[in-house]
């Protein structure tokens, strides 16, 4: 038990890191993000990761584009879980036709690939606006949410509590709000760690392939992108920004093996 | 032979229902693909000539089926770019990106599978954690920085590929298959490691089980156990999750094909949607879903072969 | 149940055993792969190359519709006109065999040269030679291919000369009459396109590669390849990892940072790249509508910053639609009209009506990193007035549609390219009326001088005129301008020949291998 929750506290450490350094990117980085210069060099103690091919100081500029990076993965995320269990909780406790129909197309939707799919929205919407892009990502995700949710809410419909609190008279709004969701969490929180990464790398592939945000505020992926370009003068800029999207994807995903070990021990 | 029967029957109505959404959507953004065609030089008759010519005069029903049909007869339409059939050009990349996902797909059963079991079977020693963070780590790497790693070790440094020249896939067809190896290397990397992980907590559910431990208690060789009766129940779960797997590797395929520089769908699909070629975009979506449902239901139809209790459960 | 299960396992064990075979298989075969790139590609034995591109020919493969550089530069290899341009800047004949020029300077005849054939085998006559320039004049549906060519009054031929007549004289006229000479009555030039050149058209595959072979029957210097590949590659580190494993044998335009990647197996030519790059202002737009926020933009900029931080100094400073293979008229002062001055800058916004600055957008194409560069660099440098500049990348046939056709955008980076070697060619395009006067350039004044170019007649005269052009258009701040790219092009060693024009192309018939 102890040993399990370990992958819980480093993933939550390591997390925690990566947002102190967002954070601290929003009030304060080492130099202006922006500003170019002469200078291109490795690490150096002046410049940590080294600059860019523009003599941007690179740790600058990673501060600044994971905070990109996960706020678009934050945003993304939310929108997916938030409407993916409202679908979820409603097809999976009412049923009927309504949830046969929604989830044909559900999976139909879970036919396109992720990529492919928000590809096809983003040339919708148009490509390198902030805003499409999570947009884009956010309904990709709605399906597995929809599809993880239901099944819980399903299993959970006919449970003694459940049907004891609709006995009592309490309105399906408030049965699934506050009787059923709280026990859904441990499957909606592994899908959130899940999702966040996803989107995390889904953006970094938007990215390299020009349709993600676009410079010069740049997300972690779109650095990527462009370290990839250089990689053989300068490959501590590559080193750079993928450690710190390695490391948020990573962290993450410590928390999410933590958090569905810790269930699976309870259960 | 019914269980495969519904299987297919379901599948054929996913695929109608993900190519009219694709067909809907398309018709409803794109606009009128004449005017794009004609651009600065429309007059009305040129229009309603090429919109005759293209079919476009016809109510959009009969304009969906038609396009449904296409999927058969190689009709699918004219590209807005190239003026030519859309099926003429994306035919030869069909079959390069099938082959690289195929590879892929081989590549993460073959590799995962023993891993999996392997995992499983020293889980709990030492050296579990560092395997959970090796696991972890793998699954963090977006598929086209391995790409690009991939390229420069084994291309440049080691020279075991030449990144850049795909050989063609109908004269040099092991040339071929060596060069979408190490594309399809680049995608299975988090893929494997999720079906590891995914592969072996199945297996130690099941190992947690009564009967398990009930023949472990009663003398039963352990390592037998496991190969007798855990992986046959661990097997379908992890077939059903590799197919759902195909998706991934398809859109992984997109952004690694342009790493590779691999003249498949995903190269072309990139660009036609920057170039607003909308009849090839929406060719290319559906052949790739119908990809995805394809090997969702191979999966089903398999499973149910392998582990026969599907027989009885029906729609699983 | 048992035998299943058995069957499964033994199927994936072989597969793995099959993959591993693969894996060591090409472990094996290393060495003779290895060895492959090393030599020079395998241009050695089979005396073909393989050229990198960074977009398809996404306009059309129809000479006379192409108005992409990226497309004109390939397919220069394929299509010829009665002139053709040398790398010195001069005209020679081509199809044609010599000319004559009436005294009143108004008619040319042009005798065509013996023994030239189409690609398709057919020789060249002179209705073929009459079919194509008036395929480019004619005015019927609009505005015709080339505008030029309305100057001309009639056209006749007898079997070997054809006589073209114009209204008055003209001494930019020869220039047009590069554009390619097509066999009359064919039709498929946008899909198997047909010309004279040193190379024809063999094959293209979508997004993937365009193949040109040597045209045997050339009536010139033969090429001295038997066969040309053009590779897509739209992204930056594919190219980089192509070119270092022998994919590519050649490449233009690559950036400084590109160049200084690629080790011992390339050299690097420079030459320059005869565009004028500029942060192109949609002069119609709120707010560069105002020619006080125009010129505080052009104060802002350093260009000579913007070649040092982004161009690691290759790049030759420009201050009008001008580059300076133009010698005849380029004007060295214009380039520090506006000297870098950020106080003049904030004061000419305050002015305006804009003392915090504003937002704008700057769409590039995303295939072009050069422009990409630039326009990061531009934004930051005007960040610095206040203005904050939004760097939208679009795809190049989104940039054809919506910037170039479409003139739905605030502001652009890009080079424009010269389409013949005339300074008409640069600069009819900011008459008001010009169809492709993307930027909505509007200046009586502007359009009375170009009207005065073309009924100027004598050299230096209309010389001076241009002249006076390019200083309006500085003056009046039409866009920012920056730079005339360094063309750097890698080739790889034991190649040689190539040779820099004063326009955007990229001859390949005198490459070869020492």
């Amino acid at each position: 038990m102890r040993r399990r929750n370990g992958y819980l506290t480093a993933g939550l450490i390591l997390a925690g890191l990566t947002a102190a350094l967002i954070l601290l990117g929003f009030f304060w980085t080492p130099w202006d993000p922006n500003a170019m210069s002469m200078d291109r060099s490795g690490p150096s103690l002046a410049h940590l990761m080294g600059t860019d091919n523009f003599g941007r100081d690179i740790l600058s500029r990673v501060m600044k584009g994971a905070g990109t990076t996960a706020s678009i993965a934050l945003a993304t995320v939310a929108i997916g879980a938030v409407c993916g269990t409202a679908v979820g909780a409603l097809t999976g406790y009412f049923g009927g036709l309504a949830d046969e129909v929604l989830m044909r197309v559900n999976d139909a939707l879970t036919a396109f690939p992720s990529v492919l799919l928000a590809l096809v929205v983003i040339s919708v919407l148009g490509p390198g606006k902030r805003m499409n892009v999570i947009l884009a990502l956010g309904l990709v995700f709605i399906p597995s949410f929809a599809r993880i949710t239901r099944t819980a809410f399903a299993a959970l419909r006919d449970a003694n509590y459940v049907k004891s609190a609709r006995l009592m008279g309490a309105g399906s709004g408030r049965i699934l709000l506050v009787h059923i969701l709280p026990n859904v969490m441990h499957v909606l929180l592994p899908a959130l760690t899940i999702g966040f990464n996803n989107a995390v790398l889904a953006e970094a592939s938007m990215s390299y392939l020009g349709i993600g945000v676009t410079p010069p505020d740049a997300s972690l992926g779109y650095m990527l992108s462009e370290a990839q370009g250089m990689f053989g003068i300068a490959p501590w800029y590559a080193a750079g920004t993928g450690l710190v999207i390695i490391l948020m994807v990573f962290s993450v995903g410590l928390i999410g093996e933590g958090l569905q070990r810790g269930h699976g021990e309870a259960a | 032979m019914k269980y495969a029967a519904k299987k297919i029957a379901a599948m054929l109505l996913t695929m109608v229902i993900v190519s009219l959404l694709t067909f809907t959507a398309f018709s409803l953004i794109s606009g009128d693909a004449a005017e794009i065609m004609l651009g600065t030089q429309a007059t009305p008759e040129r229009l309603a000539a090429l919109r005759a010519e293209l079919g476009l005069d016809r109510p959009l029903p009969e304009r969906y089926l038609s396009w449904l049909l296409g999927f058969f007869t190689g009709d699918l339409g004219v590209s807005i770019q190239y003026k030519q059939p859309v099926w003429d050009l994306i035919a030869p990349k069909v079959l390069v990106t099938l082959c690289l996902s195929v590879l892929c797909f081989l590549l993460i059963a073959a590799v995962s599978i023993p891993l999996g079991l392997w995992s499983a079977s020293r889980s709990g020693g030492a050296l579990d954690g560092l395997r959970t963070v090796v696991n972890q780590l793998c699954m963090a790497v977006p598929a086209f920085f391995t790409g690009i790693l991939l390229s420069w070790g084994f291309g440049i440094a080691l020279k075991w590929f030449m990144p850049g020249s795909f050989p063609d896939l109908r004269t040099d067809f092991f040339g071929a298959v060596k060069y979408l190896f190490f594309a399809a290397a680049a995608i299975a990397v988090p893929r494997v490691a999720m079906t590891v992980r995914m592969l072996r907590s199945t297996i130690l559910t099941e190992m947690g089980k009564d009967y398990v431990r009930t023949a472990v208690s009663r003398g039963s060789d352990r390592r037998r156990v496991l190969y007798r009766h855990v992986l046959k129940n661990s097997l379908a779960p992890v077939v059903t999750f590799l197919a759902q797997t195909m998706a991934e590797i398809v859109a992984a395929g997109i952004v690694v094909e342009q790493v590779f520089v691999i003249p498949g769908l995903g190269r072309m699909l990139v660009s036609s949607i920057s170039n607003r070629d909308y009849p090839v975009v929406q060719a290319i979506v559906v052949i790739l879903a119908f990809w995805v449902v394809l090997a969702g239901t191979a999966a089903d139809v398999i499973n149910q072969r392998v582990d026969p209790r599907l027989r009885l459960g029906g729609d699983a | 149940m048992r035998k299943k299960l058995l069957a499964l396992l033994l199927l994936v064990s072989l597969l793995s055993a099959v993959l591993c075979g693969c894996k060591d298989g090409s472990a094996e075969q290393a060495p003779a792969d290895g060895q492959e790139p090393t030599i020079g590609s395998t241009g050695e034995t089979a005396n073909e190359i393989t050229v990198g591109i960074a977009q398809d020919l996404d306009d059309s493969l129809d000479p006379h519709k192409a108005v992409a550089a990226g497309t004109k530069e390939v397919m220069f290899n394929v299509f010829e006109g009665l002139m053709k341009p040398t790398p010195d800047g001069e005209l020679i004949p081509a199809v044609a065999d010599h000319y004559e020029l009436s005294e009143d300077k108004t008619t040319y005849t042009f005798t065509l040269r013996e023994g030239v054939r189409f690609h398709n085998g057919e020789p060249v006559d002179t209705a073929d030679v009459v079919y194509s320039i008036q395929r480019c004049a004619d005015d019927t549906e609009g505005e015709p291919l080339v505008p030029a060519l309305s100057a001309v009054k009639s056209i006749t031929a007898d079997d070997t000369t054809v006589t073209i007549a114009l209204d008055q004289p003209n001494t930019e006229f020869l220039s047009y009459l590069t554009l390619a000479v097509l066999p009359e009555g064919y039709d498929q030039q946008d899909t198997a396109p047909v010309g004279t050149g040193p190379f024809k058209f063999v094959s293209r595959a979508a997004q993937d590669s365009i193949v040109l072979e040597k045209f045997e029957d050339y009536w010139g210097t033969p090429a001295y390849l038997d066969k040309v590949t053009f590779k897509i590659m739209e992204n930056a580190d594919s190219i980089m990892v192509s070119l270092q494993s022998g994919a590519v044998d050649l490449f233009a335009h690559l950036t400084s940072v590109q160049a200084a990647q690629l080790g011992d197996a390339f050299n690097i030519e420079e030459g320059t790249m005869n565009l004028v790059q500029a942060l192109y202002l949609n002069n119609a737009e709120k707010p560069f509508d105002d020619i006080r926020v125009r010129q505080a933009l052009c104060y802002a900029v350093d260009k000579q910053g913007i070649i040092d931080i982004a161009f690691a100094g290759y790049g030759h400073p420009i201050g009008s639609s001008m580059y300076p293979a133009f010698g005849k008229y380029f004007d060295e002062s214009l380039s520090s009209r506006y000297t870098p001055d950020l106080e003049k800058a904030r004061q000419l916004l305050a002015d305006a009506g804009y003392p915090d600055g504003f937002a704008m957008t700057i769409t590039v194409p995303s295939n072009y990193q050069p422009h990409i560069d630039t326009a990061q660099v531009l934004a930051g440098q005007l960040a610095q007035i206040g203005v904050t500049a939004e760097i939208q990348l679009v795809e190049w046939g989104t940039w054809l549609s919506d910037v170039y056709a479409g003139r739905q955008f605030q502001s652009t980076v890009v080079g424009v390219d010269a389409s013949n070697m005339t300074a008409r060619a640069l600069l009819e395009r900011f008459s008001s009326t010009a169809g492709n006067n993307f930027i909505n350039y509007n200046n009586p004044e502007y359009d009375a001088l170009f009207a005065q170019a073309l009924t100027t007649f004598d050299d230096a005269g209309q010389t001076a005129v241009y002249k006076q052009m390019l200083e309006n258009l500085a003056e009046n701040a039409a866009n920012v301008y920056i730079q005339d790219l360094a063309d750097l092009v890698a080739v790889r060693k034991g190649l040689t020949g190539l040779r820099f024009y004063p326009i955007y192309v990229l001859d390949l018939s005198t490459v070869r291998y020492e």
